[in-house]
């Protein structure tokens, strides 16, 4: 029997590797006669760059080039692009100004690419930029949402600083509803700016063989495919055959790594300009000016009832910064992952969204974790909540009251979205059950005793993933398909290689995908390789993003596996003298129906290879490639319930308890999904209670841009959580599953900030929740 | 440029390294220890905790030249062969570990927390991770591999 059964707590296969040091990470990794390069980045918000003096770099020991964006210009290096168009209101698409890797004119934000030096050492590469002399023209800078149509303009392309401004829904039917209401509740809302912040930085080597004429890029990549094609298609112009590009182990991404950014392409236009390697690593400052940033919106949501509570109409207003550039898929994750999420779990018939978005002098903002999902939950849940203290509803009676019951799927909603399976009652039911809601007014009493102030906040969630049907995204701006790849190839030994578009930087694929190859094929885990991170070896892919590997890459597995099969029974048919259609699947043995007489998967692939006695009409070989285009977004949905104790003293908020019921569908290795939940969750209670990426309203400078400032979650700002599970599986992927990386970033913050205004008695205060707003707003309510 | 002695997971080794020349650096570039990470400028992050005469330090904030004639221990050095350290065990059994990128820094310096706390509780072991940042497990199963170690005994 195969030893990895799907279901099962299957210990992670890629963990002997990182615990003993021996993972390989891009700055692991040196390349003969390499050069460092370092960047000499904007001091300034908004400048023009009159000139740049390289001359004292130049004459610094061990430099050996420096480049600016004129000599890319020169080597017709294009503007690195945003891949989805969104169509504005009024028809027209969205303004794209362009992204040069150096600079061409001014700069845009603090920390953006001016100048990078190529030294034999990295101290010397930094000694070199210390002297590279930059003349700048400082223009007036806007970092904030609110100021910026209007403000000083950044770019030709968007003279009033619009990106887009773009609709979604019925005005009209939600305008009647709001007419007809009994009650409305209003709320004004800020999404606080994120910096992602995976514990690697981001790193590239590039390498150039002037005899092939090609080129290698180690990147920290998520999706090396599509990287490849964007330099290929859009920037370089390098021929996709001429470029290979690995990602090997990456020390988290959280979507920070999907994008294609200045430096590598930087390294890899240099590399052959210079005829040697070049290697760039971040360090963690630059990390925090120049990797894409998250979250970052201002919004105003109504939410209509009638007399009994029922949710008739919700209208939102969001202004969502996109930063100084369009990062990859910064158009997208306002729009298209916003507010098509707007209903939620509810059955709310009316909904109408709209979204300016706008340029800023800060670094762009990408998805990051929960992308979007997050973004729409947060005003959602955050509304309802609000709108049940008003009417002075119990906020799990409220949301009950309001979902989309089990009967009623596939639901269509007022935003585009159908939802194919759910049962929403149920996870909020175990959540209560788990957190002993009805004990909950005595452990508030208690605390009361203690003099501290006790609260429960609740978030019921859903979010789409496992993206995405190509269509369907084609049809809405994408740029690209959302398909993924697999090939299963056998050897003839009978071990597997399982070459996968999926990239891992911690999901642990290479255990998961294992467990469903050896099931499905009776192969012994140990003897199934997983193999990705290269397009040198894996075909085309799409890559890691939005909780997509294994709805989207594990189906593709699961359909190669199934040429597998069919090619290895009419090996079987022909090796037992019986016919196809008599050949039986099981356990790792084709059998003829009803005898038992039987050839094993590892005989049927010696066959394959070492074809002697073997069918006429088939090909040698077992080796099957499959392609896999989801039919829908897959929906995971779930209540998170936290109970937090807050001391009016110090301002100090505990997390006393932290209950997540979520339907992922199937689940494959339970281990692994609650590691996935607990470590989405600390990143949204970072969101709620810590994280703030905050710009200098004057100077434009990030205030926040290193761990001395920015509030990472430590271990002891944290609680242990309960994780509970109910399934519904996937309607439309042959595995049922949905995908479960980001839930906890979505789900948190709302369940935090709706207990901590429970517990203060207040109805709102903006994230992040830092002791200090506690502390003023509990002394203000003691004080009432 | 002054040349550094010390012993590396009990091995004798020298190098000639600049001033500025950090721990980490040494053990990274000078002898291809890559299991050592550096995850930040300020000495926050702790993914490059190492042992240094038997105390968890971060190898960031030291100088080569300061390491001069001491006993270090990387991760790499923590398995006897091929048996895994029962922290290293511990953190494989409970899930301890995502991305792989904090790891060496987190078990360490855990075993250095049981070297100096045999028995601690939730609340110890969280306190002392304040100094190692993990982006991926949100540390619920650190926390939980370091107890099942410390409950087992001999991970210290």
């Amino acid at each position: 029997m195969p030893d990895g059964s799907v279901g099962q707590a299957v210990k992670r296969r890629e963990d002997r590797r990182f615990l003993t040091g021996k993972g390989r990470y891009v700055d692991d990794i040196h390349r003969p006669g390499e050069l460092t390069a370092v960047f000499v980045r904007s001091p300034h918000a908004h400048a023009t760059v009159k000139s740049v003096h390289i001359d004292a770099a130049m004459a610094s020991p061990g430099v050996i080039d420096v480049f600016v964006g004129a000599d890319m210009e020169q080597d017709s290096i294009g503007s690195l692009p945003c891949g989805w168009t969104v169509t504005d209101r009024h028809g027209e698409p969205h303004k794209s100004p362009p992204h040069f890797p150096l600079v061409r004119d001014k700069a845009r934000y603090v920390g953006d690419h001016i100048a990078v030096v190529l030294a034999e050492t990295l101290e010397q590469a930094r000694d070199g930029a210390e002297l590279v002399e930059v003349d700048y023209d400082e223009l007036p800078a806007n970092v904030e949402i609110v100021k910026a149509v209007g403000g000083p303009p950044l770019h030709e392309e968007a003279p009033d600083n619009l990106c887009y401004d773009w609709v979604l829904g019925d005005e009209a039917a939600v305008d009647e509803a709001f007419a007809k209401a009994h009650h409305i509740t209003k709320l004004d809302l800020v999404n606080n700016r994120l910096i992602p912040n995976p514990m690697e930085p981001r790193a590239a080597i590039a390498e150039y063989d002037g005899g092939l004429d090609s080129y290698t890029l180690w990147s920290t990549s998520q999706n090396p495919h599509l990287l490849r094609l964007i330099l290929s298609a859009f920037v370089t112009g390098i021929p996709e055959t001429k470029l290979r590009i690995i990602a090997p182990d990456i020390g988290g991404g959280f979507g920070s790594k999907i994008y294609c950014y200045a430096e590598e392409t930087v390294c890899l236009w240099a590399s052959k300009r210079v005829g040697r390697p070049v290697r760039w690593t971040s360090d963690r400052s630059e990390s925090f000016l120049a990797d894409a940033h998250g979250r970052d919106h201002v919004t105003h949501v109504e939410l209509a009832m009638n007399e009994t509570g029922e949710f008739i109409g919700l209208k939102v207003a969001t202004r969502a910064n996109m930063g100084a550039y369009l990062s990859s898929f910064a158009s997208s994750i306002p729009t298209y992952f916003y507010a098509t999420l707007l209903a939620g779990q509810y059955r709310t018939p009316a909904i109408f969204c709209n979204v300016k978005a706008v340029f800023t002098n800060t670094a762009p903002v990408d998805a990051y974790r929960g992308a979007g999902r997050s973004e729409a939950t947060y005003p959602l849940e955050r509304i309802v909540e609000v709108a049940a203290r008003e009417l002075g509803m119990d906020p799990a009676e409220i949301r009950r009251k309001n979902f989309i019951r089990p009967d009623q799927f596939p639901y269509n909603t007022p935003v585009a979205l159908t939802y194919d399976i759910g049962n929403y009652e149920a996870s909020l039911d175990e959540a209560m059950r788990m957190i002993n809601y009805r004990g909950f007014s005595g452990r508030k009493a208690e605390s009361q005793a203690r003099g501290k102030l006790r609260g429960i906040g609740f978030s019921a969630y859903i979010e789409a993933c496992g993206i995405a049907p190509s269509s369907v995204v084609g049809s809405l701006g994408a740029g690209v398909g959302m398909w993924e790849t697999a090939q299963v190839r056998f050897n003839a030994t009978g071990t597997v290689s399982v070459l996968t578009g999926s990239h891992a930087h911690g999901q642990g694929h290479e255990t998961t995908f294992s467990q469903i190859v050896s099931d499905t094929l009776g192969v012994p885990m140990e003897n199934v390789e997983i193999v990705h991170g290269d397009t040198g070896q894996i075909p085309m892919a799409m890559g890691t993003y939005g909780s997509r590997s294994l709805a989207v890459g594990g189906s593709a597995i699961m359909r190669a596996c199934g040429k597998i099969i069919d090619k290895g029974k009419k090996i079987a048919a022909h090796l037992l003298e019986a016919s196809v259609e008599d050949i039986e699947f099981k356990d790792g043995n084709f059998t003829v129906a009803g005898t038992d007489r039987s050839k094993s998967m590892a005989e049927v692939a010696f066959t394959a290879y070492v074809p002697h006695n073997y069918p006429e009409d088939l090909e040698p070989g077992l080796d099957e490639t499959a392609f896999y285009d989801p039919l829908n977004f897959t929906y995971p949905a779930g209540t998170h319930i936290c109970e937090v104790e807050i001391d009016p003293e110090t301002g100090v908020t505990e997390i006393l308890d932290w209950v997540a019921v979520d339907d992922f569908g199937k689940v494959i290795n339970p281990l692994i999904v609650e590691g996935q939940v607990h470590g989405g969750v600390a990143q949204g209670v970072g969101q709620a209670m810590l994280e703030h990426g905050i710009y200098d309203s004057g100077s434009g400078q990030l205030l926040t841009g290193s761990y001395m400032d920015y509030c990472m979650p430590r271990a002891d700002d944290l609680p242990s959580f309960k994780v509970g599970m109910i399934e519904t599986a996937c309607a439309h992927n042959p595995l049922g599953v949905k995908g479960c990386g980001e839930v906890g970033a979505i789900a948190a913050p709302p369940a935090l900030i709706n207990a901590i205004t429970d517990a203060l008695g207040i109805m709102h205060l903006e994230m992040p929740a830092t002791p200090e707003k506690v502390w003023r707003l509990a002394q203000t309510a003691a004080a009432e | 440029m002054p040349t550094v002695t010390m012993t590396v997971n009990e091995r004798q080794v020298s190098g000639e390294v600049e001033g500025r020349t950090l721990l980490v650096q040494f053990l990274r570039e000078h002898l291809n220890l890559t299991g050592t990470h550096v995850g930040c400028d300020t000495s926050q992050c702790g993914a490059c905790v190492v042992h240094l005469n038997g105390d968890s330090v971060k190898s960031c904030t030291i100088l080569a030249v300061q390491a001069n004639g001491g006993k270090v221990t990387t991760i790499e050095g923590l398995a006897s062969g091929d048996a895994l350290h029962p922290m290293q065990e511990a953190f494989h059994e409970h899930h301890g570990l995502q991305c792989g990128f904090c790891t060496p820094g987190m078990v360490m310096s855990a075993v250095d927390l049981l070297s100096k706390n045999a028995k601690p509780s939730e609340k110890e072991i969280r306190e002392w991770l304040e100094g190692n940042i993990c982006r991926c497990t949100g540390y619920h199963n650190i926390v939980n591999a370091i107890s099942h170690a410390a409950q087992q005994g001999d991970a210290a």
